[in-house]
């Protein structure tokens, strides 16, 4: 009983988290302050700023200025804070301008500096190596990862609904013929066939191209699970009686399936495309990371972690691997609320 | 009553036919697969050549180009070449890489071992650790510890293991000064095979293996702990006790016995995970394994070699796939017998 | 054998059950599976425990044993076993301790309704069987062997070399009972717990397992408790009959008693619901109204006062029946047999 209640608890928080995260990926745009894609050789690898929320005992959050200096043996860059000049940071300030869900003109964030340019001042998480700030393309890449992830579960949903139920319905050789390709789909190690796959899109294409094909690629395994789901659904529906009072009232056979069968499926149906987003969601990542999914100029948390491959930086500037964080909560958000719909929609599976 | 005996023989020799049978079909698929992942980039290897030759300032003429086109075969149709490539691979020649100018069965056995030895050792870590854990959570039911490791297990289970295997690098050469970038420390790289270089071989996969295991461990321990949780409900379980054993030489010789049986065929499928596994964190640590390898090959368009990696790894996955199947039929009388 | 046979005269119960409370967590509060049941169970005789599914009959069988699933506890209550040692309080030893571990198979044997999933489907019947030996005699393995083999063939199983070596779901319903009751008989019990033994067999097996049952004891001396819903199986072999109602005994007495002379309406509702070959061509079974209420929401007082034709308003859903002595060894807890209380 207490089992049961904590697994509830946990799928409603992590249903929260995915909500949360939906939400900032909807409001990418507002929550980034600074445009994700400029690049400023002054503001190289800046490490994560304090905003500092009292002045002279005032409420009044602030920044200082940031000076940039060589160390003259190591030659590496340094940042310090110049105390005597204070940068005002302020809610709903003007910055770049963007268009609020595509439809808005618009150039309010949620916080920006005054006086000096938000773009070269305010560092919440730090700046990459080309002096973009992160947590702006943190946002941005989020919204890239999540919508890979919608997009290919819904390619594989098509997929996988209909060839399950084709093969749970028609049985026979159909579902032989079915079965055995998701068998053998399912024995072929992904990756190297990832790879393979990306590895084929032309440098040249445009981002949005990319996109697309890498969404195709992440979902060209994911609906075997699906497949399988709703094929054994499909079969114990199959005997049930208001599939026969379907057949006996003339139903053709395309209807009973998307009428009747399917529907009643509904529930695992979500169950499964949960427990699946967050696959597609890492799998984007992984693939990014290596270089061989999205690319530059595209943001996504793949793209963004792909700056933390050399272990070196990583350690002489951590806040590069700040993108795995948002990447493991997400993907473990996702498995908590798909293990809770599971259990809602089959206790006994 | 004698039928029944000698209908027990013939249900394992099917099951085996029918899982030899497909794992072929599938070897033969992956095999058309690859090739056909491997024709699909624009241009081929030698317009890259050429284009990388240029690039360093040679040229190459038109007739150059044709020819080196014409001996590799290049100019005929696919079906042609894949034809040619797979009577050459099942006579053991998987052809020259074109990038590395090396046999390609010479830079794949090269670096199969270690691949083995990850995937494998993952494998291992998995099972060792997922088995005595499945059957402590199942046999301890709502306790601290099992709850603690059912998080463990989830966010073990969530977190990619490149993530994983940056994170623990980070931290490694952050606070421990260790370099997890390499498979061997620097006094022993060119030093003759010797007790203390497998030593420091194995120190340094032991990371990799772990980070691999882990993520199969906690898919593993949760299916298992499922299954258990399921099986201690049975009748016979109760029918044991009833018998007076002990509980814990009840629920090792009971329900995890029978546990085991989508324990196993869970294994067989979790093999390919873990040789996707593998290869990224060979990648990410650079080990030496035929991931990296792959990578730079596809990235290079060296087609023989691309292909031969996918084929041999699928291979292998097929391979232990079905040992895996039959592991099952072994430990399952009702698979051995009805199937 | 003959020291039981001695048993048999002696008037001692081997087993005897007093004021036993069983309780188990559910989603929504407590559920009193087993909420103070009494009564005794002598040697060489044939306890029959009757009632509706879910009155708590199998819940009882398994906390004389011990052997209540998780989340279910005794609460209260002794089970008193005459051991040659002594009389021993089961309710006092630990679940999981050797002495406890000793009872179970040695001196209480359990066997269930469904012999199909009370076999380990991997194991063979024989390697089962031989475990079962060998948990009670520090026999060797062929010596526990020979030992299983020869109760196979005691409770009259064909080729029992060949059974030994076959799984529970090759063989048949019947088969699979009689090598449960091979197993449960190792030990040489003096009580054997019957749960709905011939439930899942069909008619003509249901008669042969009972009449095994009947032999059985008959040789060994061994009491026994038969669990089952069906008046019919106790009306073929019980001495005695318990009849429960939602985790509470509602009257025991003889078998001859209980079926000539019932006294508690749920007892008369049963048997007149029983199916007879005496009775009238076409006549209407009698059925009883209404389902059992769910153990969560037990009625106050009598909880068959909702479904009890003769129900006295103001005292059966109020007062909590008390037993009634109607005949020597026959007893019944209803208020149509006791006077109202002087209060």
């Amino acid at each position: 009983m207490r089992r049961r209640f904590v697994k509830h608890r946990l799928a409603v928080c992590g249903g929260l988290v995915v909500v949360a995260f939906y939400l900032a990926a909807a409001f990418a745009d507002f929550l980034a302050y600074s445009d994700p894609g400029k690049l400023d050789a002054q503001r190289i690898l800046v490490p994560p700023q304090r905003v500092s929320l009292w002045s002279a005992g005032r409420f009044s959050p602030h920044v200082y200025r940031l000076v940039r200096t060589r160390n003259p043996e190591t030659l590496v860059l340094d940042y310090s804070a110049d105390r005597s000049v204070e940068i005002p940071v302020v809610l709903f300030a003007h910055g770049y301008p963007y268009r609020l869900f595509g439809l808005f003109p618009t150039d309010i964030h949620w916080i920006g500096t005054r006086g000096e340019p938000t773009e070269s001042s305010l560092f919440l998480l730090g700046s990459d190596a080309l002096g973009r700030d992160l947590f702006s393309r943190l946002v941005v890449g989020t919204r890239t990862s999540l919508t890979i992830g919608l997009v290919g579960v819904c390619i594989s949903l098509v997929l996988g609904v209909i060839l399950g139920a084709v093969s749970g319905f028609y049985g026979g050789i159909v579902d032989l013929v079915i079965q055995r390709v998701i068998e053998m789909l399912r024995a072929i190690p992904t990756l190297p066939l990832w790879l393979g796959l990306a590895a084929a899109i032309p440098p040249t294409w445009s981002v949005t191209s990319v996109y697309f094909t890498i969404t195709l690629i992440v979902s060209f395994v994911g609906w075997t699970e699906l497949a399988r789901e709703l094929r054994g659904r499909i079969m114990s529906l199959r005997h049930e009686d208001f599939v026969l009072a379907a057949e006996l009232c003339g139903a053709r056979p395309r209807r009973i399936m998307f009428v009747h069968m399917i529907p009643a499926c509904t529930s695992h149906i979500i169950a499964t495309a949960t427990l699946a987003l967050p696959t597609m969601i890492s799998s984007e990542t992984a693939l990014s990371f290596l270089g061989l999914g999205l690319r530059s100029p595209a943001i996504s948390l793949g793209v963004l972690l792909n700056g933390a491959q050399n272990i070196q930086a990583v350690a002489l500037y951590p806040w590069l691997i700040s993108p795995a964080l948002p990447t493991a909560v997400i993907v473990l958000a996702f498995n908590l609320m798909g293990d809770g719909l599971r259990d809602a929609a089959d206790p006994y599976a | 009553m004698t039928h029944r005996v000698r209908s027990a023989i013939g249900p394992v020799a099917r099951f085996i036919c029918r899982r030899l049978a497909i794992g072929l079909l599938t070897i033969w698929a992956i095999s058309v697969l690859s090739f056909t992942i491997i024709q699909l980039p624009p241009g081929d290897f030698v317009s890259n050549y050429v284009a990388r030759l240029s690039q360093t300032g040679g040229v190459g003429t038109a007739e150059d180009v044709a020819r080196l086109r014409a001996d590799l075969g290049l100019d005929r149709p696919a079906y042609v070449r894949y034809v040619h490539w797979a009577w050459n691979v099942l006579h053991g020649d998987f052809g020259r890489s074109l990038d590395l100018e090396r046999p390609v069965s010479e830079l794949i056995s090269e670096r199969l071992g270690l691949t083995l030895l990850v995937a494998l050792g993952g494998l291992f870590f998995a099972w060792v650790f997922a088995l005595p854990i499945g059957i402590y959570c199942a046999s301890h039911r709502g306790s601290i510890a099992e709850y603690v490791l059912t998080v463990i297990g989830m966010v073990g289970m969530a977190v990619p293991a490149f993530l994983l295997s940056l994170f623990a690098m980070y931290v490694a050469f952050r606070y421990f000064d260790v370099d997890l970038g390499t498979v061997q420390s620097p006094q022993y790289l060119d030093a003759p095979a010797s007790l203390g270089k497998t030593v420091d071989l194995i120190r340094h996969l032991i990371l990799p293996t772990a980070i691999l295991g882990l993520g199969a461990m906690t898919r593993l321990f949760r299916i298992l702990r499922a299954n258990l949780l399921d099986e201690i409900g049975k009748p016979y379980v109760v029918t044991a006790r009833a018998k007076g054993m002990r509980e814990l030489a009840l629920i090792v010789k009971y329900p995890t016995r029978i546990a085991l049986n989508p324990f196993v065929s869970t294994v067989g499928l979790m093999l390919p995970q873990l040789v996707s596994g593998s290869l990224i964190i060979s990648l990410v640590m650079s080990l030496p394994t035929l991931g990296p390898l792959l990578l730079r090959a596809l990235l290079a368009q060296d087609m023989f070699l691309a292909g031969a990696i996918m084929l041999v790894l699928a291979t292998l996955t097929v391979v232990g796939m079905l040992i895996s199947d039959l592991l099952l039929a072994w430990l399952d009388p009702r698979i051995r017998l009805q199937y | 054998m003959l020291d039981r046979a001695a048993a048999v005269l002696d008037a001692q119960p081997v087993l005897e059950v007093r004021d036993l409370r069983v309780h188990f967590d559910d989603y929504d509060g407590i559920v009193r599976a087993v909420d103070g049941v009494s009564f005794q169970v002598m040697p060489g005789r044939t306890v029959g425990i009757v009632g509706e599914s879910g009155c708590g009959k199998s819940v009882m069988a398994r906390s004389i044993l011990r052997i209540v699933d998780r989340g279910s506890r005794v609460v209260g209550g002794s089970v008193l076993l005459r051991r040659r040692s002594g009389v021993e309080d089961l309710m006092q030893l630990e679940p999981d301790s050797r002495p406890m571990r000793e009872i179970r198979g040695r001196e209480i044997a359990l066997v269930f309704q469904e012999p199909m999933t009370s076999f380990s489907p991997v194991h063979t019947v024989g390697s089962q069987i031989i475990e079962a030996v060998r948990l009670h005699s520090g026999s060797s393995r062929a010596e526990a062997r020979r030992e299983a083999i020869r109760q196979l063939e005691h409770v009259g199983t064909p080729h029992p070399g060949y059974i030994m070596e076959q799984y529970a779901w090759q063989l048949s319903g019947g088969l699979r009972q009689r090598a449960m009751l091979a197993m449960a008989l190792v030990g040489g019990p003096s009580v054997l717990i019957a749960d709905e033994p011939t439930t899942a067999l069909d008619v003509t097996t249901q008669a042969q397992v009972l009449e095994l049952l009947h032999s059985l004891q008959h040789q060994s001396g061994m009491a026994l408790m038969l669990i089952t819903h069906d008046f019919g199986v106790v009306a073929q072999i019980a001495d005695d009959v318990v009849v429960m109602y939602l985790g509470r005994v509602v009257e025991q007495g003889p078998a001859d008693a209980i079926f000539h002379d019932p006294r508690h309406p749920y007892t008369r509702a049963l048997l007149s619901s029983m199916p007879s070959v005496i009775a009238k061509p076409r006549a209407r079974l009698a059925t009883l109204p209404g389902a059992v209420p769910h153990p969560l929401n037990r009625p106050p007082g009598c909880a068959f006062h909702p479904r009890c034709a003769s129900a006295i308003p103001g005292r059966c859903d109020r007062d909590t029946p008390r037993q009634s002595v109607v005949q020597p060894s026959h007893s019944v807890n209803c208020h149509l047999y006791h006077e109202a209380d002087p209060t």
